[in-house]
């Protein structure tokens, strides 16, 4: 266990749904699952969870911490949002995943190179920036995310259609020399490092 | 005619040069010949979308779209904030119910919009484009205004997700909502009713990440809307577009089969029937040529 997993881990123990209660976005509704197994059927990528969500909400009641946050399955979330609309008991299902998956991210237990965790980092980082997501930027940053020669092999790939794209003027090369940007970057910039750090404090997150 | 005016957050993809630019090209003359104003909210910033959720958590996500929020509420005072993006309106309007409903989440909200010399009161309704034209508009003022009935064309509407989940648009269903068919039939086109893809999901950002899982969702709205006889698929989302469009290659490239379905904007359909032109629907910006509404379009 690195430290943060391990300062994480110290006051619950064995009471993992108590920790997912306190510190993932929307965990106090994990205990309103009552195992219908809807979320599960709605899923359009349910067949490549490891555990459907279904399954990781008994998890969680059953102390399965390990388990549940080295997972790659809440990474299989596509923010359809059917669950949370056919979930007969409300629960923000769709939230729950991103929080579960936010939570493993942030004590660094997530699974490594996992694409859609390297996608969100990517992403995030991209918008921070300047304020708004530099698309070009952003989609060289994912082909290029395995190494230099994957990054061309990637890009060659994808050649037709960022070709096809830049003819109709949705892919400008030049967003590669800055691109759109926010005007107040710099209140950006300290917004959201003060959020960081609000949430920091108020999630316990010494480090 | 007083125009109806509205704090317009136009998001990411929506800019010059950017994946989905020819979308707000195309609302220009629909805006115009519906009475409604889009007033850009200045120095708008990214809502996040729906990945960034993994680096960034739970409060500097809804800071990043109150300060959208806040914009709006200082520069354009009483306007309801109009996305066309479903995920731009999503982040936005799940910030501003959350910040509503949890006097905590504000206080800390506004402490970090401080940093950026801004305040949020919470007075600010966040709506889709959809929306506006479904609720302030009307069906009927959306058939009125057609001076070219787009006769003949058969036309799925895909809806998708966010613009239908897990808000979409009042009254609707979730499994089968029937606005999109509603503004297809308004211009004089023939919706698909049997389509049975509306709903589904096209892989959204993991299209990028999980091509293949996403590529097997995109064959099954093409297929779908093939096998219904549809000449070309309707979308109100600007990542539904791009992906269900460009990946066609794709999948033809792996899987052998033979797609080129055109994948438009309701908007573009809307401003065709109304009278504009190919460069004004924005239908010069397209990887599959919409053909049959180009040659409509003159």
């Amino acid at each position: 266990m690195n430290d943060l997993n391990k300062q994480a881990f110290a006051p619950y123990h064995n009471d993992f749904l108590s920790e997912v209660e306190e510190r993932v976005e929307d965990g106090a509704w994990v205990k309103m699952c009552m195992q219908c197994g809807v979320c599960a059927g709605s899923c359009p990528l349910g067949d490549a969870w490891e555990h459907t969500p279904q399954k990781i909400f008994m998890m969680i009641r059953a102390g399965k911490r390990e388990e549940v946050l080295t997972s790659d399955s809440m990474w299989m979330c596509t923010s359809c949002y059917n669950c949370i609309v056919r979930c007969p008991r409300k629960l923000p299902i769709t939230h729950i995943m991103h929080g579960l998956a936010h939570y493993a991210h942030r004590l660094g237990i997530a699974p490594k190179g996992q694409p859609t965790r390297v996608l969100n980092r990517l992403f995030w980082n991209n918008l921070v920036k300047t304020g708004r997501v530099n698309e070009l930027k952003f989609s060289l940053a994912m082909y290029f995310k395995d190494g230099v020669v994957r990054g061309i092999k990637n890009a060659l790939g994808m050649q037709a259609i960022g070709l096809g794209l830049m003819k109709a003027k949705r892919l400008n090369p030049m967003e590669l020399l800055g691109g759109h940007k926010c005007k107040d970057q710099v209140g950006i910039h300290k917004m959201v490092s003060k959020a960081r750090e609000i949430e920091e404090r108020k999630k316990g997150f010494t480090s | 005619m007083t125009k109806r005016q509205y704090a317009f957050y136009p998001g990411c993809s929506s800019q010059k040069g950017a994946s989905a630019s020819n979308f707000v090209t195309s609302i220009q003359m629909m805006c115009e010949k519906l009475g409604m104003q889009l007033n850009e909210i200045p120095d708008w910033n990214c809502c996040g979308a729906s990945i960034g959720y993994g680096e960034g958590g739970e409060l500097p996500r809804l800071v990043l779209n109150a300060r959208n929020l806040a914009l709006a509420e200082q520069h354009l005072p009483g306007q309801d904030m109009v996305s066309g993006c479903p995920a731009c309106w999503l982040a936005t309007r799940e910030t501003a119910e959350r910040l509503n409903e949890f006097d905590d989440l504000l206080a800390e909200t506004n402490e970090a919009l401080k940093e950026a010399g801004l305040n949020l009161k919470g007075t600010v309704k966040a709506r889709h484009i959809v929306e506006v034209l479904v609720e302030d508009v009307g069906f009927e003022k959306m058939k009125q205004a057609v001076v070219k009935p787009l006769q003949e064309l058969k036309i799925a509407g895909y809806v998708g997700c966010q613009t239908n989940r897990p808000f979409g648009i009042a009254g609707e269903s979730f499994e089968n909502p029937q606005y999109l068919d509603k503004m297809i039939e308004a211009v004089g086109a023939e919706a698909v009713a049997s389509y049975d893809q509306k709903v589904t999901c096209c892989g959204g950002a993991l299209a990028f990440s999980e091509p293949d899982k996403s590529q097997k969702q995109i064959r099954d709205i093409v297929e779908s809307a093939y096998d219904h006889g549809a000449e070309m698929i309707v979308t109100p989302c600007q990542l539904c577009q791009a992906n269900v469009e460009i990946y066609q290659s794709e999948i033809n490239k792996k899987q052998g089969t033979n797609f080129a379905m055109p994948v438009v904007y309701y908007s573009q359909l809307m401003t065709v029937a109304y009278g504009g032109g190919v460069k004004q629907a924005g239908l010069d910006g397209h990887v599959i040529q919409p053909k049959k509404l180009q040659d409509i379009a003159g």
